[in-house]
């Protein structure tokens, strides 16, 4: 049922998507001007890892695409509490977990699509990466999406209006980005930022993917990655459906 | 053995500013077949009480069964017998009339084939045949409450709620959804709880009053019993009659308002 329940809404949000097209192209281009007019400039500075400068920056753009975007996933649903949509949905026996599920699947998907689409960007632009450590960076992406989409989407639930909901995700967003090295890596830096990015988990999938993208499949990072990744969507996934389980909205 | 029975329903809400007891006790009975108007001023807890009855809202205290499912234990199961239509109803704007049908079946676990078969047939028993194609969002006040009440019976549940259905219709959409629901009731046997601030809807809809006040139940009996035992005469009106139960009374004359 729960498999049935998710494919059903997976696709209702799913066609949204398709249906507003631009809104899908228009995702991508915040990331694309960093490539576009940041990437140039990091060509020739010793960057201190492995590779050229586009496998150090691009791993980041795709994590930043998807906290920016996933993060604010939330907004949808607070449209929808004011039709009505949840509560007439939550009326029916649809499972709980499946209306977050199918949710959240659809942002995976949609924030893959738009990674694919970077990535393509990026190589017309410079970059040169194995294809086995570009796919790992997605399904990095999607984990990453499926968590933050969760978390964004119980906060949602929670609040009452986006003008709550706007500043709460912003102040988490942008010292997430800034500590987290997805411009820059951290170790460039004096060590007590080092030291805080580490408290910050995107910091490990940012590491681990720029490892995959130099085709570094065992390293330590890779398993600090995986290990963070898988722990951040299971945390956020429980705690996604146990607001879509209890929340009256 | 009614098809909604409820003992001391009731829902505090935790506010910063301390528990707000929206819904003290509730205590009532629904027969089968029957058009129930629930009733009562703004705040008396309707919709919570509607809510908690849809198992939208957990209940704080007390208990119900709705057409023999415990609203504590089985959830699911009222789920399955019971249909709502949330004031502001619920379809996206932006999907068209017939996928949203469609999809509500398949929420209501349909095959692809049975939910496309329900959506024609809704959609012709409830007039909405032509707009099938139609965006939600570009339907009129009364196309709209048609389409919401299609999407509530989509299950061919034994109870339906509706939350004050006709608010914002026009004089002509009021009086087909008044046919609408009596066609309902003597066609299917469908039990049906409206809340309504319009007396003279409850006047001509229903076929019992419960009327609410700050929570609890003040008040039931036919129209015309209520309008007898609170009204002073069988011809009194149901605002009058209403007025007296809930005991807001007309201001006096000279009354000035609060804020001008």
């Amino acid at each position: 049922m729960l498999l049935h329940d998710t494919s059903i809404i997976y696709g209702r949000y799913l066609r949204q998507s398709l249906r507003s097209r631009f809104a899908l192209l228009f995702g991508v281009l915040m990331p694309l001007l960093y490539l576009v007019f940041f990437g140039p400039l990091l060509t020739g500075l010793p960057l201190g890892g492995r590779g050229s400068s586009w496998q150090v920056l691009v791993p980041g753009l795709l994590l930043q695409l998807g906290l920016f975007g996933a993060l604010f996933a939330g907004f949808m649903i607070i449209l929808e509490k004011g039709q009505g949509v949840t509560e007439r949905m939550r009326v029916t026996p649809v499972s709980r977990l499946a209306l977050l599920l199918g949710r959240v699947l659809r942002e995976a998907t949609v924030f893959v699509f738009q990674a694919v689409l970077l990535v393509l960007a990026a190589v017309a632009m410079g970059l040169r990466a194995p294809l086995a450590g570009v796919l790992i960076g997605f399904a990095f992406v999607a984990l990453l999406t499926v968590s933050l989409a969760s978390l964004s989407y119980a906060l949602a639930m929670k609040v009452r209006t986006p003008q709550e909901f706007g500043p709460l995700v912003n102040a988490v967003s942008m010292p997430s980005m800034l500590l987290s090295g997805l411009m820059l890596p951290m170790t460039l830096g004096p060590a007590w930022l080092d030291v805080l990015s580490h408290l910050m988990p995107f910091r490990y999938l940012v590491d681990a993917m720029r490892d995959a993208y130099v085709g570094s499949y065992t390293t330590d990072h890779m398993l600090y990655g995986v290990l963070v990744a898988v722990a951040l969507t299971v945390v956020a996934v429980t705690v996604g459906t146990r607001v879509f389980r209890t929340s009256g909205a | 053995m009614p098809i909604i029975s409820t003992a001391s329903l009731a829902r505090t809400f935790q506010t910063r500013r301390g528990p707000v007891e929206a819904v003290r006790g509730i205590d009532l009975t629904v027969r089968e077949g029957e058009i129930l108007g629930f009733l009562g001023p703004n705040g008396a807890g309707k919709t919570t009480t509607l809510r908690m009855l849809t198992t939208l809202l957990e209940p704080t205290g007390g208990a119900a069964t709705v057409a023999g499912h415990d609203l504590a234990t089985d959830a699911a199961g009222v789920r399955r017998v019971c249909g709502y239509v949330a004031q502001s109803g619920g379809v996206d704007p932006q999907i068209s009339v017939r996928e949203e049908l469609v999809t509500q079946g398949r929420l209501y676990r349909l095959t692809k084939a049975q939910a496309v078969a329900r959506a024609a047939e809704l959609a012709r028993d409830l007039d909405l045949t032509d707009l099938l194609d139609r965006r939600c969002g570009t339907l009129s006040g009364g196309q709209r409450r048609r389409l919401d009440i299609a999407m509530a019976l989509t299950h061919r549940p034994k109870v339906l709620f509706l939350d004050e259905p006709t608010t914002g219709l026009d004089p002509a959409s009021r009086a087909d959804l008044w046919d609408l629901v009596r066609g309902l009731r003597d066609a299917h046997g469908t039990t049906v709880f409206l809340t309504t601030h319009y007396l003279d809807e409850a006047d001509a809809l229903a076929d019992r009053l419960v009327i609410v006040d700050q929570g609890v139940v003040v008040a039931e009996g036919t129209p015309s019993a209520l309008k007898l035992e609170y009204g002073g005469s069988i011809d009194a009106s149901l605002q009058d009659t209403f007025l007296a139960i809930t005991g807001r009374g007309p201001l006096p004359a000279d009354a000035a308002p609060v804020a001008v």
